[in-house]
C-alpha cells in the first residue's frame, strides 16, 4: 500500500513538474547533463565499490564500461542537445504556396526507465541521458539484483539532479508490476525477453510507445584465419567479449561460436592460451574476472553445464565453487544442439563452439534461430562479408570484433525480433524519448477553390495535375486555356 | 489461412523481395493497377461510402499516385546504406547504418478511405522490401473484395496477399507471427492490436484517431457570425438541400447511423444544434451539422464524433483552448487559424499532438515530406514518403575493425595503468594515452576500500 502511495505520489509530482514546461527548456536539459557528469566524476570510488559489491568488478572494467560510458554520453549529449532540440525546415511542394513548415522534436512526457543488474549505472543512466535531452521527466528503477548500485543511485541522484524531475524507485519484481499499472508516455526498458512481454503487455493497455533492450544468443562466426598475429586478435577479442565483459553477462557478450571443423582446434588453442594471458592460471584467483551475480543465476548456469551430454563436451574449465559464486571459464566442444545451453541465452562464462563442414553453413544455422543483438564475424573474405550482411538479420554486425560497437554514438544500439523494439545511443536517444512534431503554416492569402465540393471534372483535372506537380498545366487550366 | 501466411514467409526467405529491381517492378505495377482500375474503384468507393469520384480521386486515387511516383524517384536512396563518422580513437574502422526489410508484414486497413489506407502503407512495405499481408475492413466489402480480385493480378502474389474477412478473420491473423504490423483504425482496436504483437515482439505502427480540434482565432466577431459563415459555405458546398448532393459521402452503415444519431439524442446536446440535425436511416444521411455550447460531459464531446457533427465551444479567451486542449488526450491534429504570432508561439510549444497546422486543415496528409502519424492516444509510429519506407525498415548498425590495430590495454589482467588508459581514450585525450604508454604520465587509480 505504501509503495503504491510512494509511486503515485511521484508520477504526480513528475507530471506536475512536466506541466510546468520547466523541462523544455535548453538551460534546464543542459544544467541536468552537466550534474550527471558532476555525479560520475564525483563518485568515482563509490561507484566502483558499488560494483565491486555487486558483482565483482574490476574498476578497470568499471571505468570502460560505466563511467567512461556515462560521461561521453552525456558530454556527447550536452554538445548536441541544442542542434538536436532546433527545429527542421521542410521543403513543400510549390503545390503548397503559399506554406512553410518544419517539424519539431517535443518530449514525450512523463518516462519510465527499468534497468538491468549488470551494468547497473550505464545501463540506468545512458537511457536516462537520452530522456533529459530530449526534455521529459523520468522515473528510474534500477534492478533490485544489483542492490548496492541501486542504494547509490537512490541516494546520489537527488544531490546532482532535479528531484522533481527525476526520480529514484527501489524493489524487486513486485514493485516493477505496480509501475506497469501506471500510465506512462514511454517506457525503456533493458532485459531478459520474458520480461520485457510484460512490459509490452501492460504498455498496450494505455497505448503506451516501449523501448526494449533483450538478449539473445549472440553468434561469434569465425572464418579460418591464416596469419599467426590475425589469430591472436581474434582469440583475443573473443575472449575480451566473452569474459573480460561483467564475465558473460553481457547481452552484446559473444553467446557461441560458429567455427568450420577443420580450424576448430587451432580455435580452441588459441583461447585457451588467451585466458591464461588474461585470467592466468587459476581464474578463481584472478582480479579481472566478475563473479556471477547470484545464486540464482549460479544455478541456472550450473544447470546447463551440468546436464551430462553438455558435460561431456567440456574441453576447458568446468570447475566451479559455488560459494563464490564463481564459474571458470569453459568452453565446450558441439554440445548437442537440443540442449538448453544451446536453446536459451546463456548470460554466463560457458562459450560453446558449433563446428560445421563448411562456414558458409553458418548463415543458415543463425537464420534458423530468433535474430540476435548482434552477429559477430572474423573474416577477410570480402564476398562472405556480404553474404552476411544481406542474408542475415540482427541488431548490429561487427565484422573481426566485439562488443565495441555499444561505445560508437554514431551507430544505433537496438535489436530486431526477438532481440528487441527500438534504438539508442546518441542522437538515437534524443529521438526515442521524442515525438516528431510537423507544424505546417498556410495563409489565407490565395485560396485554391478547386479544392471543394461541389465536385465536377474541372475540379479533378485541377487534382490531377496537383499531383503531379504539373505547374504548367495546373496553370493553364486555371487561365482556362486548357479542356 | 496459416497456409496463405508460411507461404509468404518463404517466399521472404528467397530473397527476392530485397532486390531494387523487385521492389520498383513491385512499385510500377501498383501504378498501372491504379490506372487501368480506376473507374472500378470509384464504383467500389460509390457503393460502399457513396463518395463521389472527384473526392475519391483527391484522397485515395490521386494521393496514391503522388506517393508511388516518390518512392520510385527515391528508392535507391533510401535503400543505399548511410556511413556514420566515427571518432579517431577508431583507428582503421568504418561504420554504417544498413536498411533491411523486416521481413513479413500484416497491414489492416479502415473502412473510411478503403484504398488510401490500404496501398498508401503498402507502397512503404514494398518499397522497404518486405512481403506483405493485407486485411481491408470488411465494412468496405466492395472496395475489399476488389482489392483481394485485382491485386493478385498485377502484384507478385507470392508476396503480396490481400485476406478479407471482419473481426474473427483479424483475431486470426492477429495470432500468427509478423515482423510488423502496421494498422489504422480505432484506438479500442489499437489496443487490441498491441496486445496480440507482444506474443512475437512484433512492432507495431497504430494510425488511430481522436478530438481534432481546431482553435478559430478571431478578435472582433463573435461565434454567431463564424456559425453564419460556415452556413454559407455548407450551402456553396452542397446547395440549399445538401440531400440532394452527390458531393457528400454517406454514412457507411446502420451501426454507425444509430451511434451518430445517439450522439445527438440528449436533449441538452439536440438543444444546442444551431444547424442542420436532419437524419434519414434508409439513405443512410445526415446533414452536415452544427452545434453550439453542448455539455462537454455528452458523449459528443468526449468521444470521438467520427461524422458530419461539428460542436463549436465557446471560450471568453482564445488562450483558453490551450488549457482545454491539454486536458483531453493527445490529438491527432490540431488545427489553428490565426495571425497572431503569439499565440501561435504558444500553441506550437504548449501543446502536444501529431501534427499541427496553422490556416489549414487535413492539407497535411499529402505532403510526403512530413511524418504523419499520433502520439500518446492518437497513435505511434508515423509514415508517408521516406517515413514509410523506415517504419518497414529496421536500420542495420555495421562495424568493420581491422586486426592490425588492437590496444592491448583493451584486455586483462586489469590494473590501474590500463585504468588510466581507458580515460585518456574516452576523453579523446590522444596526447595523455600516449604519455602514459610512454610512462611519461602517472596513473590514477580508483580503489575499491571504502
Amino acid at each position: 500500500m505504501e509503495k503504491m502511495e510512494e509511486i503515485e505520489g511521484s508520477i504526480a509530482d513528475l507530471r506536475t513538474t512536466f506541466r510546468s514546461r520547466k523541462t523544455t527548456s535548453v538551460a534546464w536539459r543542459k544544467n541536468q547533463l552537466r550534474g550527471l557528469i558532476e555525479l560520475v566524476q564525483d563518485n568515482e570510488q563509490k561507484i566502483a565499490k558499488a560494483l565491486y559489491q555487486d558483482l565483482g568488478k574490476h574498476p578497470a572494467e568499471v571505468y570502460r564500461d560505466e563511467i567512461g560510458i556515462v560521461k561521453k554520453s552525456a558530454n556527447h549529449a550536452l554538445s548536441c542537445v541544442e542542434k538536436w532540440m532546433a527545429p527542421k525546415k521542410n521543403r513543400l511542394p510549390l503545390l503548397y504556396f503559399p506554406a512553410s513548415a518544419q517539424v519539431l522534436s517535443e518530449p514525450l512526457g512523463v518516462v519510465l526507465i527499468f534497468a538491468s543488474w549488470n551494468f547497473p549505472i550505464s545501463l540506468a543512466l545512458d537511457p536516462l541521458i537520452g530522456a533529459i535531452a530530449a526534455g521529459n521527466t523520468v522515473l528510474l528503477k534500477p534492478s533490485d539484483l544489483a542492490p548496492e548500485c541501486a542504494a547509490f543511485l537512490q541516494e546520489t541522484i537527488p544531490l546532482y539532479l532535479d528531484c522533481n524531475a527525476i526520480k529514484v524507485i527501489n524493489g524487486g519484481a513486485d514493485v516493477g508490476e505496480k509501475l506497469l499499472q501506471q500510465k506512462w508516455d514511454k517506457i525503456f526498458f533493458t532485459g531478459s525477453t520474458r520480461v520485457g512481454r510484460l512490459v509490452m503487455t501492460a504498455a498496450a493497455k494505455h497505448l503506451t510507445p516501449v523501448t526494449l533492450e533483450l538478449g539473445g544468443k549472440c553468434p561469434a562466426v569465425v572464418d579460418t584465419l591464416f596469419s599467426l598475429s590475425d589469430i591472436k586478435v581474434m582469440a583475443k577479442r573473443i575472449v575480451g567479449g566473452k569474459w573480460a565483459a561483467c564475465n558473460g553477462q553481457i547481452c552484446i557478450g559473444v553467446d557461441y561460436v560458429l567455427v568450420e571443423k577443420k580450424f576448430a582446434s587451432t580455435l580452441v588453442d588459441s583461447l585457451k592460451r588467451t585466458i591464461k594471458k588474461f585470467f592466468g592460471e587459476s581464474p578463481k584467483d584472478s582480479n579481472s574476472l566478475s563473479r556471477i551475480v547470484n545464486k540464482n543465476h549460479f544455478d541456472r548456469l550450473s544447470k546447463l553445464f551440468k546436464e551430462p551430454r553438455v558435460a561431456a563436451s567440456i574441453v576447458h574449465g568446468g570447475s566451479s565453487n559455488e560459494e563464490n559464486l564463481f564459474i571458470e571459464p569453459t568452453i565446450l566442444l558441439d554440445p548437442p544442439l537440443d540442449s538448453e545451453i544451446m536453446t536459451e541465452e546463456i548470460f554466463g562464462p560457458l562459450l560453446p563452439i558449433i563446428t560445421l563442414n563448411n562456414i558458409q553453413e553458418s548463415i543458415e544455422f543463425v537464420n534458423s534461430r530468433p535474430k540476435p543483438l548482434v552477429i559477430y564475424a572474423f573474416t577477410k573474405d570480402e564476398t562472405f562479408k556480404r553474404e552476411i550482411l544481406s542474408e542475415t538479420s540482427s541488431g548490429s554486425v561487427v565484422f573481426n570484433d566485439t562488443v565495441v560497437q555499444y561505445a560508437a554514438d554514431v551507430l544505433p544500439f537496438g535489436g530486431v525480433g526477438q532481440s528487441g523494439l527500438g534504438r539508442y545511443h546518441g542522437k538515437y536517444s534524443f529521438d526515442n524519448f521524442s515525438h516528431e512534431k510537423p507544424v505546417m503554416q498556410r495563409s489565407f492569402f490565395l485560396e485554391m477553390e478547386p479544392r471543394y465540393p461541389p465536385w465536377n471534372d474541372f475540379k479533378i483535372n485541377f487534382f490531377r495535375f496537383a499531383y503531379r506537380f504539373d505547374y504548367f498545366n495546373l496553370l493553364l487550366l486555371l487561365l482556362g486555356l486548357k479542356k | 489461412m496459416e497456409r496463405d501466411v508460411e507461404d509468404v514467409r518463404e517466399y521472404f526467405c528467397s530473397g527476392i523481395t530485397k532486390e531494387a529491381a523487385w521492389r520498383k517492378a513491385q512499385l510500377q505495377n501498383l501504378l498501372t493497377l491504379i490506372r487501368e482500375g480506376e473507374e472500378e474503384i470509384y464504383k467500389s468507393l460509390k457503393k460502399d461510402l457513396g463518395k463521389h469520384h472527384v473526392e475519391a480521386f483527391r484522397d485515395e486515387i490521386g494521393t496514391l499516385i503522388k506517393s508511388v511516383n516518390y518512392s520510385l524517384q527515391n528508392l535507391e536512396g533510401w535503400m543505399s546504406s548511410k556511413k556514420a563518422k566515427l571518432p579517431k580513437v577508431a583507428v582503421l574502422s568504418s561504420a554504417e547504418v544498413v536498411p533491411e526489410p523486416l521481413g513479413l508484414v500484416l497491414i489492416i486497413s479502415s473502412w473510411n478511405f478503403p484504398f488510401g489506407l490500404s496501398l498508401e502503407p503498402l507502397i512503404g512495405a514494398i518499397a522497404a522490401g518486405n512481403t506483405v499481408v493485407l486485411k481491408p475492413s470488411e465494412l468496405s466489402p466492395a472496395c475489399s473484395s476488389f482489392l483481394a480480385n485485382v491485386v493478385p493480378r498485377y502484384l507478385d502474389n507470392k508476396a503480396i496477399k490481400v485476406i478479407e474477412g471482419g473481426p474473427e478473420v483479424g483475431e486470426k491473423l492477429l495470432q500468427q507471427k509478423w515482423d510488423k504490423i502496421f494498422f489504422t483504425g480505432s484506438s479500442k482496436v489499437g489496443r487490441i492490436v498491441m496486445s496480440a504483437a507482444v506474443k512475437h515482439l512484433t512492432p507495431v505502427t497504430l494510425e488511430l484517431g481522436g478530438k481534432c480540434p481546431a482553435v478559430v482565432d478571431f478578435l472582433k466577431s463573435s461565434w454567431d457570425r463564424e456559425v453564419e459563415l460556415m452556413k454559407g459555405s455548407i450551402k456553396k458546398m452542397f446547395g440549399e438541400n445538401p440531400k440532394e448532393t452527390n458531393s457528400i459521402t454517406r454514412i457507411i452503415n446502420k451501426q454507425h447511423f444509430q451511434r451518430l444519431k445517439n450522439l445527438i439524442s440528449d436533449p441538452a446536446v439536440k438543444d444546442s444544434v444551431v444547424f442542420g440535425g436532419s437524419m434519414d436511416e434508409d439513405n443512410l444521411f445526415i446533414e452536415p451539422t452544427i452545434l453550439v455550447n453542448p455539455p462537454l460531459e455528452a458523449t459528443i464531446m468526449t468521444e470521438e464524433i467520427f461524422g458530419p457533427l461539428l460542436p463549436i465551444i465557446t471560450v471568453k479567451k482564445i488562450e483558453e483552448s490551450i488549457g482545454f486542449i491539454n486536458s483531453r488526450p493527445k490529438a491527432l491534429s490540431i488545427y489553428a487559424f490565426t495571425n497572431r504570432e503569439a499565440l501561435k508561439r504558444r500553441m506550437i510549444s504548449e501543446t502536444s499532438s501529431g501534427s499541427l497546422v496553422f490556416n489549414d486543415a487535413i492539407i497535411q496528409y499529402a505532403a510526403d515530406s512530413l511524418p504523419f502519424g499520433g502520439v500518446g492516444e492518437s497513435g505511434m509510429g508515423k509514415y508517408h514518403g521516406k517515413f514509410s519506407f523506415d517504419t518497414f525498415s529496421h536500420h542495420k548498425a555495421v562495424a568493420r575493425r581491422s586486426f592490425l590495430t588492437d590496444f592491448w590495454f583493451r584486455y586483462p589482467p586489469w590494473n590501474n595503468y590500463k585504468l588510466q588508459l581507458f580515460k585518456d581514450v574516452y576523453n579523446f585525450d590522444y596526447l595523455g594515452m600516449l604519455l602514459s604508454i610512454l610512462g611519461l604520465k602517472k596513473s590514477r587509480s580508483i580503489s575499491t576500500a571504502a
